[in-house]
């Protein structure tokens, strides 16, 4: 069985449940087995601004942790991920680093020797498990339904050190949205910031920015944007409501995360998905799965299709 | 009438300090908007709060709330088997002691009719309540300074603790123990209760005492004749046995009075288990009267506090409760150090020696913020950047023993802190996300104040970003810049930049100004160059610095491979770490 170390970070625990709710219920399904390690901390990032060092320790501790346990890190979160990812880039590049990092983490007992990977939660849905064999496991797909994809910055960039996906063209996070029946739409701001990383230090410019993105989704015809890291989505979410009541913008696009959208195509209950807890509300969305009967026929048309290929082609 | 006094006094000192320290409660104020309320407001509103949830269906959870979490502790279970057991033995032998031993003239007797002191059960149930304690003071001891817990710090008031108790349980175990071995003891016994006169029976009881009870005679020793102890045996029977148990029963005075039985007779000529009595008393009475000043208050502190959150839950306070409850809950932490040890950013004590980044630490400082007591503006600093300095992922509230609501007061303290007018140069990353989540809770007024102050204070260091028309002169240039830059490799890599502008055009902040350098100062590029040039004030001075959402699509599209927003990230640092050390000197308090 698939096995990772679960790296939740700060945000997901405190501030969205339902991302870690329906992460797990989706994973499990997957067959995906989680370890938590409940000595983890801060991946560093919020404190790169400030202290580079405190970043890099405070990052390579948990993957000197996962490493003790011989396990691979799954991040939820893109900004952890992106910051797990340049500490893990850093001790392999930088030798003197490595061996001051490594002088400090001695003192419990850790050691980081970089032989873990560590990988983005999209990253193990696309590459590890597979768009077909979770195809096989839908209950039902999507009809009609138009995603704004958001792929945020620090997945994708700097992709010397990420290597995510293609930084300038990348489809990764876009096969998975159609993967399960939704429209990817092209929209022109796709590759942008969401703009979380300056609430809080600068609200206005952040809110120009998001507002920038959102109306551009909007345009472009999303019916959702979709995320799949927590500063982007409450970014989305709980900031986006905040910014529609103060500039008084009136036609929201409602934020969805990637495994809530996964989670109701494969038939997780809506409670697990925790669909009720995003700010803005998103429940509408289950309106356009594809009902059982249709699933049911659609099944039916292509198995047709198929048998005549096959006499088609034992007939040749 | 030692007894009574020293005990009436040490009640009424208790009881004072109890409810000196409850009023504190409502008297003391922190966190936004506390000044504002008056103290007989916080009361009645404590008061109603008290009453409106005590008559409602929320008193079956107060009840969940006492047996689970109070009385068996099931949040210490849940974090540390060890230290439950300790915490159990300790907590539970003594109340069983103070229930059945120190109050057994009023609870003990009034429960059980036949009830003495020196009669099984109650003897040897003495002794094992008794090692309970012991056990659980052993494993403290274990825990803080062989195993050394990490994360967990020793103050004065731990070592306090531990001590009384270890006082009055020692002095209890070797009080019991003297009197066992104590000749003057016995013979008092003998005189009040046996009744006998005649010397052969008198010397065969003795001669019994000695051998079985491990009294110290000046007069026998063993080894002694068979017939004599029979007979012994028989007296003891018919005169001592109904009110005296074998002393072997009280296992930790027996062991101890082995232990002392060779200077048995010193022991009994000098009066030790009076003086013993004196010390065991005395050392009850001062743990008494000195409780609600110490960490033991927590026993009532805490309690309050499980209950109080447990009811509370999600639910938005009072302003006045709020209040109130904050300034109860730093009484109920018992510096346990939980939450130290889970919490998230705790790596950067490593690079900042702030004590006040540990969480069980912060709130000794701000008991004494609390307290009213001056902390210097460098205490002040210091406490402003430990509060600021977390990630706000609530583990600290979710772990604490105490179910204190640590997350909630860490905000609270920041806000108020945010406004004394030291600049925090935290709130310019991106822990600030939680504070911009947070800003409903904030006073609108003052919520941009910190954010100003913390940029003005890094542009007061940088004197040529004032000087607009000014000439620069670019020799000599500044070499500690660039050698200052030496976090990691990536930041040589702006000499390469050959000014082509792709990372300002890219830059989706500058691209959200008509005006960007009015808005941002110098824009990447040029950032890029004045450090270059070792134009330390140009490369620090920019509020394109702090506006920057290292999006890195500057470093990506660099055609040149500068690693634009790593540079970046790297001037921060440096403009964070010039400006901190300056204005923490004790030359710039005002």
């Amino acid at each position: 069985m698939m096995e990772f170390a679960l790296f939740l970070g700060c945000t997901i625990p405190a501030r969205l449940n339902q991302y870690e709710s329906s992460s797990r219920a989706v994973l499990e399904k997957l067959g995906v087995g989680l370890v938590d390690i409940r000595e983890f901390n801060c991946c560093g990032y919020p404190l790169r601004n400030i202290d580079f060092k405190i970043f890099l320790l405070s990052s390579v501790r948990n993957l000197a942790l996962a490493e003790k346990k011989n396990l691979n890190v799954m991040a939820l979160c893109k900004c952890c991920y992106g910051s797990l990812k340049k500490a893990d880039f850093l001790m392999k590049e930088n030798a003197s680093l490595k061996k001051e990092v490594n002088l400090t983490l001695e003192k419990e007992g850790l050691k980081y020797e970089g032989r873990i990977e560590i990988k983005h939660l999209l990253s193990v849905l696309h590459k590890d498990i597979g768009i077909e064999a979770i195809k096989g496991k839908m209950a039902t797909t999507f009809k009609g339904l138009k995603i704004a994809t958001h792929y945020g910055c620090h997945a994708l960039r700097p992709s010397q050190v990420v290597g995510f996906d293609n930084a300038v063209a990348p489809s990764l996070f876009d096969q998975l949205v159609e993967m399960t029946g939704a429209e990817s739409i092209d929209w022109p701001m796709k590759l942008e910031c969401c703009g979380a990383p300056l609430w809080g230090i600068n609200d206005r410019l952040s809110m120009d920015l998001t507002l920038k993105k959102l109306t551009d989704g909007k345009k472009s015809g999303a019916d959702y944007v979709c995320a799949a890291c927590p500063y982007c989505h409450i970014q989305f979410d709980k900031v986006q409501k905040m910014i529609l009541s103060q500039r008084n913008v009136n036609h929201p696009l409602p934020s969805i995360l990637y495994t809530q959208l996964l989670g109701l195509t494969l038939g997780i209950d809506r409670k697990v998905l925790g669909l009720e807890m995003n700010e803005i509300p998103i429940s509408g969305i289950e309106e356009l799965l594809t009902k059982e009967t249709e699933l049911a026929e659609e099944k039916e048309l292509a198995e047709q299709k198929e048998t005549k290929k096959e006499t088609g082609s034992t007939k040749q | 009438m030692f007894l009574k006094v020293s005990l009436y006094i040490s009640l009424v000192i208790f009881l004072v300090g109890l409810v000196y320290k409850v009023s504190t409660w409502f008297r003391y104020k922190i966190g936004i908007g506390a000044e504002e309320i008056s103290t007989s407001t916080r009361f009645f509103s404590t008061l109603r709060g008290i009453l409106s949830t005590v008559f409602s269906f929320k008193i079956l959870t107060l009840l969940k709330v006492f047996v689970l979490d109070v009385l068996l502790q099931f949040r210490i279970l849940r974090e540390d088997f060890l230290r439950w057991v300790m915490h159990i033995f300790i907590y539970g032998g003594f109340m069983l002691l103070l229930l059945m031993h120190a109050l057994d003239k009023t609870i003990t007797v009034a429960i059980w009719k036949n009830y003495y002191s020196t009669v099984n059960p109650f003897m040897f149930l003495r002794d094992l309540f008794g090692a309970f304690v012991i056990v659980g003071v052993l494993i403290a001891i274990y825990r803080r300074f062989i195993l050394k817990v990490p994360r967990m710090f020793t103050n004065a008031m731990d070592i306090y603790t531990i001590l009384i108790v270890a006082v009055i349980m020692l002095s209890g175990i070797f009080l019991e123990a003297s009197k066992m071995v104590a000749y003057s003891d016995y013979k008092r016994m003998v005189d009040e209760y046996s009744g006998l006169s005649d010397p052969e029976e008198l010397k065969s009881l003795e001669a019994y005492w000695v051998k079985e009870f491990g009294t110290v005679s000046p007069n026998l020793k063993g080894p002694f004749d068979e017939k004599i102890l029979t007979k012994g045996k028989d007296l003891h029977q018919s005169s001592c046995a109904e009110c005296h148990a074998r002393p072997q029963w009280a296992f930790t005075g027996y062991g101890a009075a082995k232990l002392i039985t060779p200077i048995g007779l010193s022991i009994d000529r000098a009066r030790l288990p009076s003086v013993l009595w004196y010390i065991h008393i005395l050392a009850c009475f001062v743990g008494l009267a000195y409780l609600p000043f110490s960490k033991m208050f927590h026993i009532f502190a805490s309690s309050v506090s499980l209950l109080a959150n447990g009811v509370i839950g999600k639910e938005k306070l009072t302003p006045a409760n709020r209040a109130t409850l904050q300034v109860m809950e730093l009484d109920a932490c018992t510096h346990c150090g939980t939450c130290s040890l889970r919490c998230s950013v705790i790596m950067a004590f490593e690079e900042i020696s702030n004590i006040n980044i540990f969480p069980s630490e912060k709130i000794g400082s701000i008991k004494t913020l609390a307290s009213g007591k001056a902390l210097s503006p460098r205490e002040l600093r210091y406490l402003q950047e430990g509060v600021y300095l977390c990630s706000n992922c609530y583990r600290c509230t979710v772990v604490c023993p105490a179910g204190i609501n640590l997350q909630d007061l860490w905000f609270n303290v920041r806000e108020t802190l945010l406004q004394k007018g030291f600049p925090e140069f935290l709130v310019l990353s991106p822990l600030s996300f939680y504070r911009g989540l947070m800003k409903e809770e904030t006073v609108p007024k003052d919520y941009e104040k910190p954010l100003i102050q913390a940029r003005e204070a890094i542009a007061a260091q940088c004197d040529l970003m004032k000087k607009k028309d000014k000439v620069l002169a670019l020799t000599p240039t500044n070499r500690n810049l660039q050698s200052g830059l030496n976090l990691s490799a990536q930041a040589k890599t702006f000499s390469a930049c050959f000014s082509c502008q792709t990372c300002t055009t890219v830059c989706p902040v500058v691209g959200n100004y008509e005006n960007p350098q009015e808005a941002l100062g110098l824009l990447p590029h040029q950032i890029m160059h004045a450090a270059g040039l070792g134009l330390r004030d140009l490369a620090l001075g920019s509020n394109m610095l702090w506006d920057c959402l290292t999006c890195y699509q500057c470093q990506e599209q660099c055609p040149q491979g500068v690693h634009v927003t790593d540079v970046l990230y790297e001037l921060k640092n440096l403009a964070v770490k010039q400006v901190r050390e300056k204005t923490l000197q004790p030359t710039e308090r005002k």
